[in-house]
Formats: C-alpha cells, sequence, structure tokens
C-alpha cells in the first residue's frame, strides 16, 4: 500500500506507430521493473497477432517503482494503449482508470488523426498531458515544427515538450521526472467504503478470470467478500496482485491503486467493464459513472471451408468471445455456405484479428462474406428491424424507410493531395463539414455514411495519398436514405453471401464494379457462366465468364508419370479452398475480393 | 453403352507389358547453358569425365538386365539435358552393353536428343556408327529473336545447317519447337508452323511454351515481368491451328504435342503413353516395370553428382522403389493414355475402375468430351484441349 502523494497512474497515447509501445518498453527497463536479459522489444504486446502486426491490440498496465530526482520514491502505474481506430474503446476505458496521458507524437510525422481523437478523449478524461516528442533520433526529426504543431492543432503547451528517443533511451529520464512532477497523484479515501472500477478483464488459463481493477475509495485484501454493483453478483476474493508486467501477489490494494483480482469467477461474461466493485457488507451506496458499452460496427458471416469443421468453429469463437466482450456472434445459416456464423466486430481490423486467430489458432479455414454495417430497417406496421446481415432483407413491399449509419470522419493530410482526399469523400456519399489548415497540412471532417467506409477506404485513402493521410472515426447516429438490397446471380443462381446493400444511385456503378471483379476471380470452367447483379429482379449489370477453352500440359517428361499425378494432386489441394454453387465453384478468396473497389 | 457393366467387381488383371513393348530410357543430365524456361533434370558443368559417366551407365545397364532377363528390348532413347553433348564413344559403349544385355528387336528404335549447334552435328555421324537411327532436334524457333528470348544459343541457320546433317545421317529425323511465345501471333505462328512442315521432317514435336516454377521464366512471370504471353483465348486458337495445319500436311496429331507422318511416330515415347514397361537409367529417371499384376515405379537420384557417386560405390543411386496402387495405375494409365489420338482400351481400364469414375467418364462422354467406342476410351476434339480438366473429373480430383 502507497500513500497517495507517492502514487502517479497515466495512460499513454498516440497515433498507431508513433511508438507508445516502444516508449513503455523504456520505462519498464530503466527502473529495473524488468531485468535486462528479459527484455524484448514490445514487452507488452504479448500476444501473437500483436507481435506479428506489431500493433498493440489490448492495453496493458504495468506497475514500475520509481525513485525520483528528490530522493523520494514513487509507484507509477502505467497503460500502454493501442493506436488504430478500431480499439479507441480501449484507450477510452484505460483513461478512466488513471489521471494523466502521456501523449506520444513521432517528431518525423506530426500530429494525425488519432493524435487528436486521443487528445480529445483524455480531456474529456479531465486528465493531464504530458507531450512527448518520440524519434528525436531519426533524421527526419523535426521537434520545432512538430512543437508548433501541436500547439496550432491542439492547443496545448509543447514549448517544454520531452525529446525522447525510445528505441536508444535519450529523454526517458526526463518523462519520468515529468510524470512525478506534471501528472496530479490520484485522490481517495481510504476509510471510506470500497469503490472499485472494474476496468477490464480476461481469461487466464491457470487463474480463471482475472478483473483488471482501479480502487477510487477504500481497501481491497484477500478474503474480502465484494460485489459487483451492476450485476449484484457476489464474490469471495482469492487473490489481488499487481502487474510488474508479470503477475506479482500483493496483501492489499488501496486508493489510487491498479491492479488485479481473482475470485471464483466463471466467465468473462460475469464482469462487466464498467462497473463498480464494492464489499458486499457495508457497501458503498452510490456506483461510479460506468462506461459507454463498446458496439460492434461491423458484421460479416464466417463459415468453416470445410462444413465438417462447424463445431471446431463454434468452439473457437466462443472461447475466443471469452476474451473479447465487445465481438458478437450468433449462428447463421446460407443456402450456399452452410452453417456458420454472423459476427460484430469494432472495425475491419479487429475482424482480419479474429478471423486470423480462428485460421491459426484453431486451423479451421474460413470463408468470410462480404463485411454488412447494421441497417435500421422500419416496417409498414410500425416494427423497426436491426439488419446485420442483407440475405435476411424483408420484402420491400412491407418496408417503409431504411436508415443507414453514418460516422464523422477526421482526416488529416498534406496539402498535395487534399483534391484526392475531397473527390474519394465525396464519392463515397460524403458531406463535407470543416476544412482547416495547420501548416502544411489540411484537416477535413467529412460526414460519411459508415457503409462506404467500412471495407476498403482506408485503403483508397492510403493509396491515394501514398501513405501520407490520416484518419480516425466515431458513429454518429443514423439516417434516411434511398438504400436497397443488391444481390448477384452467378449462373443464374442468387449467391446468398455476395448480396449487399448499397445506394440506389450507387447500385449500377458498384454492380458493375463488383461483377467485372467476380469475373477475373472465378476461374473458367467448361461451359461460360453468366454474372449479373440485381435489385429485386431487375438485372442492372453483367457479364460473362466465357468458358475455359485450354487447359492441358504440352510437355512429356520422358516417363515422369508421378509428376502428372502429383499435379492432380496439387490441383485437388488448390479446390479445398473453392466452394460449390449450383455448378459453379467459386474460390473462398473471391467473397472479400469481390468488394474491393479500384477507384 | 459398354461401360454400363461397371459395377462388375474390380478384377485384377496382370497387367501385359509385352502388348506395349519393352523400352529404355538413358538420362544425360548438361547442357552447355540452362534455357530460362527450361525445368528438365539439366545441369551445367565445367568438366564432365565422360569415362566415368560411360561407366557408370554401363553398370547400371548391367544391372537393370538383371531385374528384365529374357526381355525383348523394343526402343533406346538418349534424353536430357542434351545427350548431343555425349562423345560418340560414350553412345557407343552404352549401346554396345545394351545389346549385350537385351535380346534386341529386328526394328529396334534408338533415338537420341541433340541441340541443333555445329558442335553436336560434328558427331551425328558418330553417333549413327554406334546404331542410333532417329534424331530429335530441339530447334524451338524459326526466327533468331524468339531463340535469343529462349535462351538458345544457335541461329535459325545454325539449326537448318545441323537439320541437313542429320538429315543425310539418319533414316528418322524430329524437331521440337515451342510455341504460344511472347508476343507471338497466331498468324506468326501459322506461317513458322508451315516453314517447319516444308521441312523434309516426318515428325514434330509442338510444345506449348509453359512457365514452369523455378525456372528464370518462372521468376520473372511471378514477378509480372514476362510480358507478352498469350491469354488463354489466343493459347487455344494456336492449340487448334497447330491441330488444323499438321492434319493439312499429312500429319497427324497422334499425342496432345506431337505430329508425325503414319508410321513415323516415336516407338519410344508410345510406351510410355500405352502405359508399357521401360527403365530409367540417368540422373531422374524414371521406370515402370511389371511383374505379374504388380506394378513397380523406380526413380532415380535427380542431382547428377549424388547419381554418379552411387554407381561408383556399387550402391542402387535411386530412390526405395515404389510399389504402384491400382488406383495410383489406373491414374497413371488414363495420365498418359488420353493424351493418345487412339485413346485406352477399355479392357485394359475397366477392370481397374471403381464405380464412382465409370459414372464420371459417363457424364463427361455425355458432355460430348469423350468418346466411348466399343473397344476403346478417347478425348473427342473438343476435350483435347480440356485434357487436365476432363482427367481430374474423370479421377474426382
Ligand atoms: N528510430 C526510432 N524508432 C522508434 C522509436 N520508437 C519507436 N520506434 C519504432 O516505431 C515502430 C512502432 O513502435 P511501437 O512502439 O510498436 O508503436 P505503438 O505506438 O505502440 O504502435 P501501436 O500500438 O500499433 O499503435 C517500431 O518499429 C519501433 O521500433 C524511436 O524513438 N526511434
Ligand atoms: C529435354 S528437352 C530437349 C532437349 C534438348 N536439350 C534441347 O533443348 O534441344 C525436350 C523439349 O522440351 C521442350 N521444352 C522444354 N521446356 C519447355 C517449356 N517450359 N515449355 C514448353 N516446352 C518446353 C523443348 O521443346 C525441348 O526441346
Ligand atoms: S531446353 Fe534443352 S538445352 Fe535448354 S536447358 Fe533444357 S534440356 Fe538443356
Ligand atoms: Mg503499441
Amino acid at each position: 500500500m502507497t500513500d497517495l502523494a507517492h502514487i502517479r497512474n497515466f495512460s499513454i497515447v498516440a497515433h498507431i506507430d508513433h511508438g507508445k509501445s516502444t516508449l513503455a518498453d523504456r520505462l519498464i527497463q530503466s527502473t529495473g521493473t524488468v531485468q535486462d536479459r528479459d527484455m524484448k522489444e514490445q514487452l507488452l504486446d504479448a500476444m501473437d497477432i500483436e507481435r506479428e502486426r506489431g500493433i498493440t491490440i489490448k492495453a496493458n498496465t504495468v506497475r514500475i517503482d520509481y525513485v525520483a530526482e528528490n530522493g523520494e520514491k514513487y509507484v507509477l502505474n502505467l497503460i500502454d494503449t493501442p493506436g488504430h481506430v478500431d480499439f479507441a474503446y480501449e484507450v477510452s476505458r484505460s483513461m478512466r482508470a488513471v489521471e494523466g496521458s502521456l501523449l506520444v507524437v513521432d517528431s518525423t510525422q506530426g500530429v494525425e488523426a488519432q493524435t487528436l481523437a486521443n487528445v480529445y478523449q483524455a480531456i474529456d478524461a479531465d486528465h493531464e498531458i504530458v507531450p512527448v516528442l518520440n524519434k528525436i533520433d531519426l533524421p527526419a526529426s523535426d521537434c520545432d515544427r512538430v512543437a508548433e504543431q501541436i500547439e496550432d492543432v491542439i492547443g496545448i503547451e509543447a514549448t517544454d515538450a520531452i525529446r525522447v528517443s525510445a528505441k536508444t533511451g535519450v529523454g526517458i529520464r526526463e518523462t519520468l521526472e515529468a510524470i512525478v512532477q506534471k501528472l496530479p497523484a490520484p485522490t481517495g479515501e481510504r476509510e471510506a467504503p470500497l469503490k472499485a472500477m472494474l476496468v477490464d478483464s480476461w481469461y487466464d488459463a491457470y487463474l480463471g478470470v482475472v478483473v483488471l481493477v482501479r480502487i477510487m475509495d477504500g481497501v481491497l485484501k484477500k478474503g474480502d467478500k465484494i460485489k459487483m454493483m451492476q450485476t449484484g453478483a457476489a464474490y469471495g476474493v482469492d487473490r489481488i496482485g499487481v502487474f510488474r508486467p508479470a503477475m506479482q501477489v500483493v496483501e492489499e490494494l488501496g486508493p489510487g491503486e491498479i491492479g488485479f483480482l481473482t475470485a471464483s469467477i466463471k466467465q468473462v461474461r460475469d464482469t462487466k467493464v464498467g462497473d463498480t466493485i464494492t464489499h458486499e457488507k457495508k457497501g458503498a451506496e452510490k456506483p461510479l459513472p460506468g462506461f459507454k458499452p463498446s458496439i460492434p460496427v461491423v458484421f460479416c458471416g464466417l463459415f468453416p471451408v470445410d462444413s465438417a469443421e462447424f463445431e471446431d468453429l463454434r468452439d473457437a469463437i466462443e472461447k475466443l468471445a471469452l476474451n473479447d466482450a465487445s465481438f458478437s456472434f450468433e449462428m447463421e445459416t446460407s443456402a450456399a455456405l452452410g452453417f456458420g456464423f454472423r459476427c460484430g466486430f469494432l472495425g475491419l481490423l479487429h475482424l482480419e484479428v479474429i478471423r486470423d486467430r480462428i485460421e491459426r489458432e484453431y486451423d479451421i479455414e474460413l470463408i468470410t462474406t462480404a463485411p454488412s454495417v447494421v441497417y435500421h430497417v422500419y416496417m409498414r406496421d410500425g416494427s423497426k428491424i436491426d439488419l446485420h446481415n442483407p440475405a435476411d432483407m424483408p420484402d420491400l413491399t412491407h418496408v417503409d424507410h431504411i436508415e443507414e449509419p453514418r460516422i464523422k470522419a477526421t482526416i488529416l493530410v498534406p496539402d498535395e493531395f487534399l483534391g484526392d482526399v475531397l473527390k474519394l469523400c465525396q464519392d463515397r456519399r460524403g458531406i463535407q463539414q470543416d476544412l482547416t489548415y495547420a501548416g502544411s497540412r489540411a484537416m477535413v471532417v467529412y460526414d460519411l455514411p459508415l457503409n462506404e467506409v467500412v471495407f476498403d477506404f482506408y485503403d483508397r485513402l492510403k493509396s491515394v495519398t501514398k501513405g501520407y493521410a490520416s484518419f480516425d472515426y466515431h458513429l454518429t447516429g443514423y439516417r434516411q436514405d434511398n438504400l436497397v438490397k443488391m444481390q448477384i446471380l452467378v449462373n443464374d443462381e442468387p449467391v446468398d453471401a455476395l448480396s449487399m446493400m448499397v445506394h440506389r444511385e450507387r447500385a449500377e456503378m458498384r454492380g458493375r464494379a463488383m461483377c467485372e471483379k467476380l469475373k477475373d476471380l472465378i476461374p473458367r470452367h467448361m461451359f461460360k457462366i453468366p454474372i449479373q447483379a440485381a435489385i429485386g429482379g431487375k438485372v442492372i449489370a453483367r457479364e460473362t465468364l466465357s468458358a475455359l477453352r485450354k487447359d492441358v500440359t504440352a510437355k512429356c517428361y520422358g516417363g515422369d508419370a508421378t509428376r502428372k499425378r502429383k499435379l492432380l494432386d496439387k490441383q485437388k489441394a488448390g479446390k479445398k479452398k473453392m466452394r460449390q454453387f449450383g455448378k459453379v465453384e467459386i474460390p473462398q478468396e473471391a467473397f472479400i475480393s469481390a468488394l474491393k473497389m479500384d477507384n | 453403352m459398354p461401360t454400363r457393366f461397371g459395377s462388375l467387381s474390380r478384377a485384377v488383371l496382370p497387367e501385359n507389358w509385352q502388348q506395349s513393348g519393352f523400352g529404355l530410357y538413358i538420362h544425360w543430365p548438361f547442357c552447355a547453358a540452362k534455357c530460362p524456361y527450361c525445368d528438365f533434370n539439366s545441369h551445367v558443368s565445367a568438366r564432365i569425365d565422360q569415362s566415368r559417366w560411360r561407366d557408370a551407365y554401363i553398370r547400371e545397364i548391367a544391372r537393370a538386365a538383371e531385374l528384365t532377363e529374357g526381355r525383348v528390348l523394343s526402343t533406346v532413347f538418349f534424353g536430357g539435358g542434351t545427350p548431343s553433348l555425349m562423345d560418340g564413344e560414350t553412345v557407343q559403349a552404352i549401346l554396345d552393353e545394351v545389346r549385350r544385355s537385351w535380346p534386341v528387336s529386328n526394328d529396334i528404335e534408338i533415338t537420341l536428343e541433340a541441340n541443333p549447334t555445329s558442335v553436336d552435328a560434328a558427331r551425328f555421324g558418330a553417333y549413327r556408327e554406334a546404331g542410333v537411327n532417329r534424331l530429335s532436334m530441339g530447334i524451338q524457333a524459326l526466327n533468331n529473336d524468339d531463340l535469343r528470348l529462349l535462351g538458345r544459343l544457335h541461329s535459325v541457320e545454325e539449326a537448318f545447317s545441323a537439320f541437313k546433317i542429320a538429315r543425310a545421317t539418319f533414316s528418322r529425323v524430329s524437331f521440337d519447337l515451342i510455341y504460344a511465345r511472347q508476343n507471338q501471333t497466331l498468324a506468326d505462328w501459322g506461317s513458322e508452323l508451315r516453314r517447319a512442315l516444308d521441312l523434309a521432317v516426318d515428325h514434330l514435336s509442338l510444345y506449348q511454351l509453359t512457365i514452369e516454377e523455378g525456372t528464370a521464366f518462372g521468376d520473372r512471370y511471378s514477378a509480372g515481368k514476362l510480358r507478352g504471353l498469350p491469354n488463354d483465348d489466343l493459347a487455344a486458337d494456336m492449340f487448334e491451328a497447330t491441330q488444323r495445319i499438321t492434319e493439312s500436311y499429312g500429319f497427324h496429331a497422334y499425342e496432345t504435342s506431337n505430329h508425325a507422318r503414319s508410321g513415323e511416330e516415336s516407338r519410344h515415347n508410345l510406351i510410355y503413353w500405352r502405359y508399357g514397361d521401360y527403365l530409367g537409367i540417368g540422373p531422374g529417371a524414371h521406370g515402370r516395370l511389371s511383374f505379374g499384376p504388380t506394378r513397380q515405379a523406380t526413380e532415380a537420384f535427380r542431382e547428377p553428382g549424388k547419381w554418379l557417386a552411387a554407381v561408383s560405390e556399387h550402391r542402387r543411386p535411386e530412390h526405395p522403389v515404389q510399389h504402384l496402387s491400382q488406383d495410383d495405375i489406373l491414374a497413371e494409365m488414363l495420365l498418359m493414355g488420353l493424351r493418345l489420338r487412339e485413346g485406352v482400351p477399355v479392357a485394359r481400364y475397366l477392370p481397374l475402375a471403381n464405380e464412382e469414375i465409370i459414372n464420371n467418364i459417363n457424364e463427361l462422354v455425355e458432355d460430348g468430351l469423350l468418346v466411348l467406342a466399343a473397344e476403346t476410351l478417347t478425348v473427342s476434339d473438343e476435350g483435347r484441349p480440356l485434357l487436365n480438366t476432363i482427367l481430374r473429373k474423370i479421377l474426382g480430383a
């Protein structure tokens, strides 16, 4: 137990790849929290997928002991957060557990879209913000310009921003001092009834459900009987501890401290992030404000390529959902793809991460259907349907009108690409809301339909701006528009997994693009195959895949008949990745690739 | 229809090698330069100790002869690589050993593959002395720009003079052309093929350029740098034109890529396609031998050094012998046999085929891709360019 004056709690926030996790490494290492020999890069990014992609997906907490220049010993709790917009929710709830933020800005890049988004969240959470200019070891580093940009664009004082190289360790000591001197100590009453914020929870193979808590008031001890104020469930505390970053058991956690508890909680679902934990007897009367729940915004179907693996897929999805409350699923059946699941995600990266994990950790090959957003379908009889899957679109004669989700998108882009960005947003049915300049960069704010953004907007943005634009968005609400369901027919059979909702005015264009793409993606067969896009029975676009005309091995390798046999076997293996629709075989990657628009 | 009796249980009949003959393949794994499209087992080597290789071939022939004692040899084929890099004495010594080892048929066919340079041509006389009676030349293209693109060491003119020498030396001469080359039009290929047919040739192997993984062309292709290759439609048109033009010159397409005047077919290659018995000697060579109802597959070590060392040390220079299953035998018989215009005798494949395969065949017959006559199964004219798809459907792959 540490007295409040000697505790500092903070999150490290930044645009993606600006060096949060690397800075966390240096803070951990320079304070001797982890021995040098146990150190590795981005130590906190422990998941395979994080290490492989070099990004943080899950926020992580570490407790550091630091002896400051004033000779006093401080306990620092840092939370490293993800930078990608899909995981903005992780950042926002992490911020609620701490009093300050280190705002890392890559001094070779400057302020980017998630820098802004994070600052606004930090201000919302009443944080003290300490700006840190990172990567000063790189020749392209320009601290003066970036400091000025921070002041201009964000409006926070940055003249004495700390200049750091998280890579070489320059400026780490200064960063630690700034944390102690500039960030406020937490407040709280040791004698008051227990109020602990449930910040996060996950499943650990050895310990069961682990709950990350921030103590606001009171003291939590092993053996305490606790109660979740929202759910009313009561548990006996088995173990409490802190992360260094390995779990270390402690006797108690007092006000201002961050740590974990385990109790015999069966499922992660039994814990609600944002809930308040108190003692069962003499507990607190009023809970803490709680968090806004995260809502999945992108939905798609996941089907096993091999239909015999459906039960394995169910198992995999259930296990992953245990640890990821932001991911939802329900069973789905498709005429063409058989049994699978309709899953909801925070964004496309989140979708990719989950899909990758299922394929790799559980070794199940998947067909992913067209991602869709959630439409509100208002029926003539006054009822409303949340449509997660275009295949479930009710008969139009019963539909009064349809609303789609809209977002507010903020894009930062160098001047020279502004025109391309505006055109892209305009093409995607965007409505410009704001356009300002900061130095040689423009900040554009657009109101856009989410369905135009979900799929390939970010890829397109990167390609038209050569990677120089950054992008952030959040949902703003729903709005009615002229939306229709477009079906794709292959060899005159509708393929439900390819149907999608589109704006009526964009339907011909999308339909044509889809048909052309599919024509390239579907291999030729021994007969010709019409590929059509249709709205309610009316064909709006059509392509014909001509029949295969040549598939024969020219050469004869002496008497090497084995080689020929193997060649067929190889093709056999390739075929597993195909799905049969009537007489037509469609490769699994077609379901996603067909949606990508080149311009 | 004859196949409807397919529910007969799968009787195992001895595959009779004698119906298809018995041949010997000798692989020479060296070339003067590696062509960028080629994935044959061919290597460039600064120095080749011909006497050591000669001894090794002889030792292997002796070993093979013991296994096949009493069989009558009907063909020998020197393939490569570039067998025309072999010294005349090497070929002589090998063929002497062959004649010592087996009774050979009166009309034995002995083919050697040759590259059409003057250096190679200088050895043609010695080959004839040794007993070679058929030459197969790799001319590949009749235009110098394309020969360069194909990485060939000879010009058209040099190839023609080598051809003339061959014509004067051997009673039977064939040559290979590669078509569907970069930037080649249908008309280009038509006139090139006519020029080839105008020469005094009796057999042509006409191969569509295949981009093979692990070759220089393969690498360039996957990097998107091999431009001007024909699309599927043009390739199909070229294939059709090839059949049409050769027929009009009296060359029939007796196999997917092989065309000959009647009686001039490569009898050695027919053994492969008719799925007869053959020995494979030399690095990477394959063999098939039947003993009663069982059929063995042999495959020699691919790497020349490894093969030579094994033979020199009196070890068997090959992978463990494989005993082919009935399914393998059927697959190979159809893979090879359906390449032939004459097709596969029903009496040979039917005992090996299960109900599923028979049904698949029936469906393809209904679709007009296969033709089932009383005694043979053949691929229709429409089916010929789609042979791989057809085979996959038959075998349920
Ligand atoms: N040269 C240099 N490279 C750095 C520095 N700090 C971080 N990097 C590199 O920048 C890349 C991104 O670093 P991370 O620490 O993973 O960035 P992050 O902000 O945690 O990224 P996300 O968690 O994905 O948002 C890595 O390749 C680091 O090695 C620095 O000070 N100098
Ligand atoms: C073993 S090689 C030939 C022998 C000889 N070394 C030569 O090149 O003249 C047999 C024939 O296969 C053909 N060939 C080799 N690689 C090929 C490819 N990638 N595509 C099409 N034909 C090929 C050539 O026509 C070649 O003549
Ligand atoms: S094509 Fe002939 S010469 Fe060229 S590498 Fe292949 S075997 Fe050797
Ligand atoms: Mg990170």
